[in-house]
């Protein structure tokens, strides 16, 4: 088992706050002791490694484009609103 | 899957940026009707997405999106820029969705923040909070191990067992790029909930990812 001395953060309490991290929301002293976590921990690097590559893939979906017939039914939409003008 | 997944197919590329809204925007004031429906096609799917956190049907959904297009071309000198479009937009989807009769939205977020879910199973550490059962190294060569199709399949599972909230603020900020200020516009949460429900999701998403890694014999 690993002992932590009070200023540093547990590996559980690390994943926790991995997504706060990312989004830079994390206040200065509370992010410094995360990143000398991270320096020392190859384990909880992994796990940020991962978040990363998560972000990256999901990322990766985009919509589909629409079907021929919902874009008849937008036209229609539009030159209804053209009438109006 | 309450989700619709068959529409979202799997590419590198991205939205166009905010200035080809505003430039599509003024073709259409000017009786462009192709400029309309090429940004209708833009923005359709994060919006039905968007409306299907808001009610049950499909069908209805498609409703409260055509209506709120309805809405937007009647109401579209009152779009003053301030905010990017799509922003404008999503928030105007809500407004219809909510009004619509759909089912309220923050019971939705309520549930969503009900006890304390943690982003990695604590059997996976000791005692002390440190690590007894280690992530494993697969960032490098995940697509390799699985296949591009098999990890846009776990994804898009995993988003559909999300609460609704929940999946909406991850496919909102990770799939259609919002910033979180436009998220919390558009679902009127505050930064710190948009926050809870981001971590939330983003470590359900990475977790499936470790889980088909496991399964595929690791």
């Amino acid at each position: 088992m690993k002992l932590f001395t009070p200023a540093e953060i547990p590996c559980q309490q690390v994943v926790e706050l991995i997504s706060d991290y990312l989004e830079g929301a994390l206040p200065t002293r509370e992010r410094r002791r995360l990143e000398h976590h991270l320096a020392g921990c190859p384990h909880c690097s992994a796990y940020l490694a991962q978040m990363r590559e998560t972000l990256r893939l999901t990322g990766r979906l985009v919509p589909e484009d629409l079907s021929p017939e919902m874009q008849r039914e937008f036209s229609d939409v539009y030159r209804q609103w053209r009438s109006e003008q | 899957m309450s989700i619709h997944a068959p529409r979202i197919r799997w590419t590198r590329g991205r939205l166009a940026p905010a200035d080809a809204d505003l430039q599509l925007l003024t073709r259409l004031r000017g009786g462009d009707e192709h400029a309309f429906v090429t940004l209708v096609n833009k923005h359709h799917d994060p919006m039905l997405r968007l409306a299907r956190t808001f009610v049950h049907s499909h069908a209805v959904a498609e409703e409260v999106v055509q209506d709120t297009w309805v809405g937007v071309l009647r109401g579209i000198d009152r779009f003053e820029g301030r905010s990017s479009l799509r922003t404008w937009l999503l928030a105007i989807l809500v407004n219809r969705a909510r009004t619509a009769g759909a089912r309220e939205a923050r019971s939705v977020a309520a549930s969503d923040s009900e006890g304390f879910i943690a982003a990695v199973d604590a059997s996976r550490f000791d005692s002390g909070g440190a690590w007894s059962s280690p992530p494993e190294q697969w960032v490098d060569d995940l697509e390799e191990r699985i296949g591009a199709r098999a990890l846009r399949d776990q994804i898009l599972d995993a988003l559909a067992q999300m609460p609704e909230r929940q999946r909406a603020v991850v496919m909102l900020r990770d799939v259609d790029g919002l910033r979180g200020d436009e998220v919390c516009h558009v679902l009127d949460l505050t930064p710190a909930n948009e926050r809870v429900l981001l971590h939330r999701g983003r470590s359900r998403l990475r977790q499936a990812l470790e889980d088909r890694i496991g399964a595929a014999g690791a």
